[in-house]
Parts: structure tokens; C-alpha cells; sequence
């Protein structure tokens, strides 16, 4: 059967278990959709929060920006995983005591504010709707590539599949959903790993064949044979780094303390029954997200060695199948600026004639290794589990932000349980079609600013949470003059070192304390941080029964 | 709250602070420590095929973390059980 049937067959398969599970698990009332109830269990939950925060970038992108920044890469690995301790040990299980239904929720109840909850709703759509975009853009790009349909088309279909399971379904459907699209995604990047772990080493676990000699009968380690390649064709030795150690440091700060601030991460920790199916359910997340974590640096070696030895000095005319297909997509593309019919792939930009996309190190990874057809069908079914997934949380997050947050809670309390289901219903709709509108029009700045998504939830809502858990005289003057400041100066510094709207983008140099925009989120972290507390001290303390609350979060519930 | 609940809660939420305050040190000390600061200096001893920082920054630290939130779920089971006047069902 050729590639093109084969994925047909499995994507179909896919989609239609996630549209029969949605059919099964529709949502009756607002507590299904908002929180599926509930009672999921740690395990379901564990899995499902994979999938949810796994995104298109994890699966397809990760590998290959480690492949081409070595030791740097190592902030995402880190980053996106650490910031899983702090879930653990600082949020999860008191958000879950707290038992409500979204994280605006606790920042007003807890702060016994509108203007709170209404800062805090705006900090969480401002950081959902950067993230959900580049989703949509994800689903569209996997759709075209493997399926030789119009990003375009890609998209709209992906919009479908989406509006069809959140907006029938809620939380609940959305969480049976991503219990299946986890199992898809991770079986679909293990089995391509496995596979050229044993072909490059003879040893199939990845992690180990990583740091294992070479097949060919050298003795040589893989790592030393790359960080020779490397330095050879004047790149920096793959395990050394190149960005400055203050950087790496605010960068891994900033990704960590962002992920446990991400609300659509948080939210499904409100979908189990108690706090300690809470912690247990964000260790068996993060063992599930370690999975993959783990898998993709050692990806990120086999095929940059791979690429290397197969393009690097060779003759154009005897390039492999693969090279061209993957020139006509625009992720490879090759000048040969000297004319000697080879292909130099140098770190030197003036001679380098080799331009190669981060995500051909996992989308193209199976051809490259002459994999069977049958297992690149799988990666691009994982791909868009992967992408799916994401976009579906986020959605949900979106809508309860409006129906729950905003309409419940601020312009109409008095609103019925069915009125509001279908507010939900409603709201989720109007954020899929805008989704999909920046999916198929994707504003220039969207890739650049995704990465700063977890900036913007370091530098506003975990600093406001993590005080309203740990500190009892932390009041609403403190929490929102420090939530206006981070976020501000966290904008600030995108706009500024990031996009370029305030006049040209200046250098490095001008960096404050030599800390990148990535990285930034840190500072603004802290600049949260230091007000909230100051502010606080100046004013009243919180009234008696705040204090009391926040006593209760801290105990468990047969206390 | 009676007054000898609003003690077991102080003594429990002690406690709570100071796994919290262990486990974040290693955290830390694991990817800032061994996996940034020290990663130079911890380079000139292999572990396998891996120069040792580096296996820290792209290995090792996931795992540790894996690991601390599993000690702490451990922990805090017990914890509450211990504080439960009837524990287990």
C-alpha cells in the first residue's frame, strides 16, 4: 500500500474515534463542561493533560530545534517539563481544594474583587488566544503535507473536527478525546525512534542509544561523532552551548514557572475529585510528557548525524528520493552557490548553500531511515493528535473564560444553568471560527509570539495564584497592581525587543541584564512579585474571612 | 475549626513547607545547578556515551523531576493520613 492510502486509513481511523467518543460523552450540564464533572480519574486525567499540553510544536518542531542548537535546546527539555514540579507542589492540589472551575475564579474569589477577576480574565485569554492560533496554523500545515490538500482545507477540516467534540462535549468530551489522541501521539513518536535508535546503535530504547557507540563497527560514541561533524563544518560541538549562561538561566525560569501559569494546563487539574488524585495525577502527566521529552533530544541526534552524513560534500544529482520531495514542500532548499554540483552544509552563511526547516527532523526522520510506509502515516495521524488536542483545551479555556468568568460571574448572575450551557456552547463556537481565521490568515507575529505565551502566564497569573495560596496578606491591592505590572512590562519588552513596533528592534546589547524576550518573563515574574508584596504591606490586610478560606485550601477535604 | 484543629492544621502545613522547601532545592540544584551553572565543570566526567552536564540538561533533569513529584505525592498520602482520625477508606 503506497504512503498516501496508509494515511488516509489511519487518519480516518483516528478521527473517527475521537468524533465516536465525543458522541458518547456528551455534556449535560455546565459542571460536565466546564470540568467534566469532576471525577475524572488520575490516570485519565494524567493522559489527557499530555495531550493538552503537548502541542503541534512538541511533536513536530522540538526535535529539530534541539538538532540545530545542541546543548541550547536544552531549555525547552527543561523548561517544559520542570515547570510540572511547581504544578505539583504549588498549585495543582489547592486550585482543586478551592474547587471551582477556572483560575479568574480563584483570583477573584480570593482576592474578593471584580476588577481581579476581570484582569485575570483578560491575562488568561490574552495568553490562550496567542497560543491557540499557532494551533490552527499547525493542523492546517500537517493536513497539506501529508494529505497534498490546501493548508487551507487543512485547516477548515481541523476547525470541524474541533467545534464538533468541544462544543458537544465540554471537558468531558474533550478529555476522553485526548486520552485517545495521547496514546496516538505517543505511540506515533516512539515507534520512528525505536526503529533508528537500533538501526544507528544496534540498541532500540533511544535514550540509550544516544549515549551508545555507532552500528558501523568505529567503537566511536554517536555524541563524539556529531560533535566532531559539527565542529568540522565550523558549528559549535552539539553538546557545547552558545547563548550566555544568565540567558539560558531566565529562559529555563521563564518556561517553567509559564507552564504551571498556562490556564489551560491548570483547569484540568479542577476535573478530579480530590487534592491528592490532584498530585498524583500531575507526577503521571509529567511521567507521560517525559515519555516524549526524553525520546526528542535523542531524536534530535540520530537524525542531525544522519542529515549530515548524508548531504554534507555529496553530489546534488545523487541525493536521495526523500531531498527532492521534501525540496518541493520549501523545507529543504538548496543553492549551489560555488557550482561544484555538491551540497555544502557550513556553518559559515556566505558559503553555507544548505537551508533545512526544523520540522523535517521529525516529519521526514521515517524516510530518511527507509522506514515502512505504514509508520510515516502514524507520525502524521500523531501530528495532528498532537495539534488537535492543544487547540481543543485551549478553546474550552477560552469559552469558560467568557460564559463562566465574564457573563456568569460579572454582567448576569442571575443567568439559568441551560442558558448558560449554551453561552458555553456559544462562546466555544465564536473561538474556534476565530481560531481558524488566524489559522488561515496568520498575522506575521504569531510564530515569534507564541514562544512568549509562557512569559506573559509567568509575568500575570502565577505569581498572583502562588501568593494567594502561601501568603494570607497578600489583598487586592497588591494582586492586581502586580498582575498589571507584569503583564505590562512583559508586553512591553515583546513589543519592543521582540516586534519591532516601537521603532527598529535594537540589539542584543541593549538587552536588560542581557536577558532575551524568551527569557524575560522572569523579570516580569519578579517585578510581580516585589509589587504585589510592597502594595500589600502599604494597605488592609485581607477581611477575616479570606484569610479563613485560604486556611481551608491548605488542609484536605476529610479534614 | 475547633482550637485542636486549628493546631493540627499549623503543624500540618509546617510540615507541608518543609518537603516543599527540600524538593525545591534539588529541583533547583538539578537544572540550574547541575544542568547550567556547573554544566562546564561537570562535562569532564562521562556518564556513558554522555558528557555529564550535558546528559543533566537534556536527561537527567526530566527524570529527577518525574521522580520529585512521585516523593511528594508519597509524602503528602501520608501526611494526611497521619493527621485523618479515621484514615483509609
Amino acid at each position: 500500500m503506497s504512503v498516501q492510502l496508509w494515511t488516509y486509513l489511519i487518519v480516518g481511523l483516528t478521527f473517527a474515534l475521537y468524533i465516536f467518543i465525543a458522541i458518547k460523552s456528551k455534556a449535560g450540564s455546565t459542571k460536565e463542561f466546564y470540568v467534566a464533572g469532576g471525577g475524572v480519574s488520575p490516570l485519565a486525567n494524567g493522559m489527557a493533560t499530555a495531550a493538552d499540553w503537548m502541542s503541534a510544536a512538541s511533536f513536530i518542531s522540538m526535535a529539530g530545534i534541539i538538532a540545530f542548537s545542541g546543548y541550547d535546546g536544552s531549555v525547552y527539555l527543561m523548561g517544559w517539563t520542570g515547570g510540572y514540579v511547581l504544578l505539583a507542589l504549588l498549585l495543582a492540589p489547592y486550585l482543586r481544594k478551592f474547587g471551582k472551575f477556572t483560575v479568574p475564579d480563584f483570583i477573584g474569589d480570593r482576592y474578593y474583587s471584580q476588577s481581579a477577576r476581570l484582569v485575570a480574565v483578560l491575562c488568561a485569554l490574552i495568553v490562550s488566544f496567542t497560543y491557540v492560533a499557532g494551533q490552527m496554523r499547525g493542523v492546517g500545515i500537517v493536513f497539506s503535507r501529508f494529505l497534498e490538500v490546501d493548508i487551507n482545507t487543512g485547516v477548515y477540516i481541523g476547525m470541524a473536527i474541533v467545534l464538533f467534540y468541544a462544543v458537544l462535549g465540554g471537558m468531558k468530551g474533550i478529555t476522553y478525546t485526548q486520552v485517545a489522541q495521547y496514546c496516538v501521539l505517543i505511540f506515533a513518536f516512539m515507534v520512528p525512534a525505536f526503529f533508528i535508535s537500533f538501526q544507528m546503535t544496534g540498541n532500540p530504547i533511544p535514550q540509550i542509544g544516544m549515549g551508545s557507540t555507532l552500528n558501523d563497527g568505529s567503537g566511536q560514541y554517536l555524541l563524539e561523532k556529531l560533535n566532531g561533524l559539527s565542529t568540522e563544518l565550523g558549528f559549535t560541538a552539539y553538546t557545547q552551548g552558545n547563548k550566555p549562561i544568565i540567558d539560558v538561566l531566565a529562559i529555563t525560569l521563564a518556561l517553567m514557572v509559564g507552564t504551571a501559569g498556562l490556564p489551560h494546563v491548570i483547569v484540568r487539574f479542577f476535573t478530579v475529585k480530590k487534592m491528592r488524585d490532584a498530585r498524583k495525577s500531575v507526577g503521571l502527566a509529567l511521567l507521560f510528557i517525559a515519555l516524549l521529552y526524553a525520546t526528542a533530544p535523542a531524536i534530535a541526534v540520530f537524525a542531525k548525524t544522519n542529515l549530515i552524513e548524508t548531504v554534507s560534500n555529496k553530489k546534488y544529482s545523487s541525493m536521495p528520493l526523500w531531498f527532492k520531495n521534501w525540496e518541493t514542500t520549501g523545507l529543504i532548499e538548496f543553492t549551489d552557490k560555488n557550482n561544484d554540483g555538491k551540497i555544502q552544509y557550513l556553518a559559515n552563511k556566505e558559503k553555507n548553500e544548505l537551508r533545512i526547516d526544523n520540522d523535517i527532523m521529525v516529519l521526514a526522520n521515517p524516510e530518511i531511515a527507509r522506514l515502512p510506509a505504514w509508520v510515516i502515516a502514524l507520525v502524521a495521524a500523531g501530528g495532528l493528535a498532537a495539534a488537535l488536542s492543544t487547540a481543543a483545551g485551549l478553546l474550552l479555556v477560552i469559552s469558560t473564560s467568557v460564559s463562566n468568568d465574564l457573563i456568569k460571574k460579572v454582567i448576569n448572575p442571575n443567568i439559568s444553568e441551560t442558558n448558560e450551557l449554551w453561552t458555553a456552547r456559544g462562546s466555544a463556537s465564536i473561538a474556534v471560527l476565530i481560531a481558524g481565521y488566524f489559522g488561515i490568515n496568520p498575522p506575521g507575529f504569531v510564530a515569534a509570539v507564541v514562544a512568549l505565551a509562557f512569559g506573559l502566564a509567568a509575568a500575570s497569573l502565577f505569581p498572583a495564584i502562588v501568593l494567594g495560596i502561601f501568603s494570607k496578606k497578600i489583598n487586592k491591592q497588591g494582586a492586581i497592581s502586580g498582575m498589571i505590572v507584569g503583564i505590562s512590562l512583559m508586553l512591553y519588552y515583546m513589543v519592543k525587543f521582540k516586534l519591532g513596533w516601537l521603532g527598529e528592534i535594537p540589539p542584543k546589547s541593549e538587552w536588560w541584564f542581557g536577558i532575551s524576550p524568551e527569557g524575560f518573563g522572569t523579570i516580569a515574574m519578579i517585578a510581580n512579585f516585589i509589587v504585589s508584596i510592597l502594595v500589600s504591606k502599604l494597605t488592609l490586610s485581607p477581611p477575616k474571612e479570606i484569610q479563613e478560606m485560604v486556611e481551608r485550601i491548605r488542609v484536605p477535604e476529610d479534614f | 475549626m475547633d482550637s485542636k484543629k486549628i493546631k493540627l492544621a499549623k503543624v500540618y502545613w509546617k510540615k507541608n513547607l518543609q518537603y516543599l522547601f527540600f524538593l525545591l532545592s534539588i529541583w533547583a540544584l538539578v537544572s540550574f545547578g547541575a544542568s547550567i551553572l556547573w554544566k562546564e565543570w561537570l562535562d569532564q566526567f562521562y556518564f556513558f556515551g554522555f558528557p555529564l552536564g550535558f546528559w543533566f540538561a537534556q536527561q537527567g533533569s526530566i527524570y529527577v523531576f518525574v521522580l520529585l513529584i512521585f516523593i511528594y505525592v508519597r509524602l503528602m498520602n501520608r501526611l494526611d493520613d497521619s493527621i485523618n482520625e479515621n484514615p483509609k477508606k
